[in-house]
């Protein structure tokens, strides 16, 4: 027994149907697929591609801004260690200029004159460990100082010849005679045409140490002094004491203060602060390990794509699932339009089979009375005359006459129905009251035939507002046919029940024959008919006529071989159209 | 059985003659006539108890005619039978005081039926 879910409306599968058939590209799944993508292509595009960039641009300038964090610091710290260096150094250098440019190389012979010097120097400045005059062949004159170092040839030594050239000379750090790091700081007077002498002092290279270590205030980082070749001048806290090879990679052709991002020789990241102190051999390496910040970096990085890639996926959800609603109301809107338009088609058709078949059957009527009646007239003469020769043969051939012309006038006056019934008289009707009635008029039959026939109302149904006589003329209808559908001794259900809010419906089930799902689909097109010889394919299109006009539908169920159901179902108030 | 009389009135006069005569083959008391002015001359001259008359007819039409036929003489029954129907044309017909409206074509059988419900019997 179908409920209300099991009718479904033929015309709206009908209309999908010839849809595709027609326009393959109006109903196809493949155009719905193609609208889908489309959306999603195209939303998320213009959703995404902006934050990407965002994100990437955001991305770049806090890198830029964590960068420059690092950077700056060591910047500066290595400029202000740089500018006390070269400070350092060259103060030293002036005084030792002041002093040979002041003195007579005979005050500067005198060792206890000298010791007076290295006095005062000591004092104002600090640092010097000892002082000598050297003649222009390398001997020591006179020397001032902890160590025996007095007339000493210093002519071989490579600083010597350096501060001939060049009147000045700091010296890189060495162990030298007195066996701890230092560095010598000489200075050239000329005497004469080509004579000169040199003061040479020794500076203890702690004091330049003592200096750098106020760069360095935390534990991840470092700061030292290396010459051109790498080699420490003074004590590193990574890469250990003076005269070991520091691993730093340098920075090719820094001539100036230079901060870059490295990686030490482990592969961590360094921030490097190179600075080559004026005036001297030494290089100011300053090392800083990023640390916290860089770990604020990372965190900061993690959340910034954690938030691009959740809010993508966000974004693709909804538009997925924006674009799945969307997709599927355009084809529902399709569909019902589709619907729309197979159902004004038929109404349209049903229109003109009625103008034309109002025409036609008045035509056609006329000639046909006169047929019948002449073929009447005939049958009463052969009736009447019981010597007609071959009397039997002609009654038989007016019946057939007779006949013809009833079939005839049957299709006429199915004609003359489409032009009938335009309007529409509403009175409250009872539904089980009229199916009653109609099953009243065919009561012989289904006694005759001993067909069993029943009725079903589901629940308390009101009455609706319809058409008397017309609804008489659907039912009668609907029920002829369930009548012809079964063979003898067959059943025949009637359930009267409410569809959905608003309306009631009609269903007539039989056990019979069943229809093939093609036959379904034009079994309410007007002349469609399997009744080989006998039907006029007007009967299920004039009750489809009338249901619609009723403001109604009709649908069709059937399996072949299991029987078949009509729903008719109707509006409980009419709706004036 | 109450002997009646009966006018045919129809434009095709092969439907008018064939069915008179096939009345007459009945013993019933037929004519017939092809034009509405015709019929009307003819009740004129004769009381019918009975008029067949088709709706559409060139000159006066079959509506116009049962009106005057009411007026002239109220007792006359009178059936339309016509090849054309609709509602309009059933209710006017009706209004103007036609017993039956049948359409074209009928059954001879059907039509005695309703001559013997019409002459009362």
């Amino acid at each position: 027994m179908p409920g209300p879910s099991a009718t479904k409306p033929p015309i709206r599968e009908a209309a999908a149907l010839e849809g595709i058939a027609a326009a393959p590209s109006l109903l196809s799944k493949t155009r719905y697929r193609r609208l889908w993508r489309t959306i999603v292509i195209s939303t998320s595009a213009v959703a995404l591609i902006p934050l990407i960039i965002m994100t990437f641009l955001s991305y770049h300038q806090y890198k830029k801004a964590f960068r420059l964090e690092s950077i700056n610091p060591v910047n500066d710290l290595t400029s202000s260690t740089q500018h006390s260096l070269e400070f350092f150094i060259s103060e030293r250098r002036s005084a030792l200029m002041m002093i040979i440019n002041d003195k007579s190389f005979e005050e500067l012979s005198n060792e206890d004159n000298l010791a007076g010097i290295l006095d005062n120097l000591s004092m104002a400045f600090g640092g010097f460990v000892d002082l000598g005059l050297i003649d222009s062949e390398g001997n020591q004159l006179s020397y001032v100082g902890p160590y025996d170092l007095g007339g000493r040839n210093y002519s071989d030594q490579g600083w010597f010849h350096e501060v001939r050239l060049r009147d000045v000379h700091v010296s890189e750090v060495f162990m030298g005679y007195r066996n701890f790091p230092h560095f010598v700081i000489a200075v050239k007077h000329k005497m004469g045409a080509r004579g000169f002498y040199v003061l040479r002092a020794t500076i203890d290279s702690e004091m330049l140490t003592r200096r750098i270590s106020h760069a360095v205030l935390d534990p991840s980082s470092d700061a030292f002094l290396i010459n051109k070749q790498g080699i420490l001048q003074s004590p590193s806290r990574f890469y250990g004491d003076v005269f070991e090879k520091c691993p730093v990679r340098l920075p090719l052709y820094a001539t100036s203060l230079k901060v870059v991002e490295e990686e030490d020789e482990n592969g961590r990241p360094i921030v490097l602060g190179y600075a080559p102190v004026e005036q001297s051999p030494f290089i100011l390496l300053l090392i800083k390990r990023p640390g916290e910040l860089r770990g604020n970096w990372f965190s900061l990085r993690t959340e910034l794509f954690g938030f691009l890639v959740i809010s993508s996926l966000l974004i693709l959800l909804v538009v997925f699932l924006g674009a799945t609603y969307l997709s599927n109301r355009v084809r529902d809107a399709d569909i019902k339009r589709a619907d729309i338009f197979h159902k004004m088609e038929y109404t349209n058709k049903l229109a003109a089979i009625g103008r034309l078949g109002a025409g036609v059957a008045h035509e056609i009527n006329n000639p046909l009375a006169i047929i019948n009646e002449k073929a009447g007239l005939m049958k009463d003469f052969v009736s009447l005359d019981e010597g007609f020769p071959r009397r039997e043969r002609f009654l038989d051939l007016i019946e057939a006459i007779l006949k013809s012309v009833e079939r005839c006038s049957v299709i006429t006056h199915r004609l003359l129905g489409f032009a009938k019934h335009m309007d529409v008289q509403t009175e409250p009707i009872h539904l089980e009251i009229l199916l009653k009635e109609v099953l009243g008029f065919l009561e012989k039959e289904a006694v005759h035939r001993d067909l069993k026939v029943s009725i079903d109302v589901r629940e308390d149904l009101p009455a609706i507002e319809s058409d008397r006589g017309q609804l008489q003329q659907v039912f009668l209808n609907v029920v002829n046919n369930a009548f012809a559908a079964v063979d003898d001794g067959g059943e025949i259900d009637i359930h009267i029940y409410r569809p959905r809010k608003g309306y009631e419906a009609v269903s007539v089930t039989d056990n019979g024959h069943g229809i093939s799902k093609e036959i379904q689909e034009h079994i309410f097109e007007p002349f469609f008919t399997t009744k080989k010889g006998y039907g006029t394919g007007l009967g299920l299109s004039i009750t489809y006529g009338i249901v619609e006009k009723l403001g109604g539908q009709i649908s069709v169920e059937s399996e072949v071989g299991k029987g078949t159901t009509f729903t008719v179902m109707l509006p409980i108030k009419r709706e004036e159209q | 059985m109450k002997p009646y009389s009966v006018l045919v009135v129809d434009d095709e006069e092969e439907f008018v003659t064939t069915l008179v005569e096939r009345l007459q083959l009945r013993a019933i008391d037929a004519e017939g006539a092809t034009r509405g002015a015709e019929a009307l001359e003819m009740l004129q001259k004769k009381e019918f108890d009975i008029i067949l008359l088709d709706v559409k007819m060139p000159g006066i039409g079959g509506l116009e005619v049962i009106r005057r036929i009411k007026a002239a003489h109220p007792k006359t029954e009178v059936i339309l039978l016509t090849g054309h129907s609709s509602e309009e044309a059933i209710e006017e017909g009706k209004n103007a005081g036609a017993l039956e409206y049948l359409m074209k074509p009928v059954d001879i059988e059907d039509l005695i039926r309703l001559f013997k419900r019409a002459s009362g019997d």
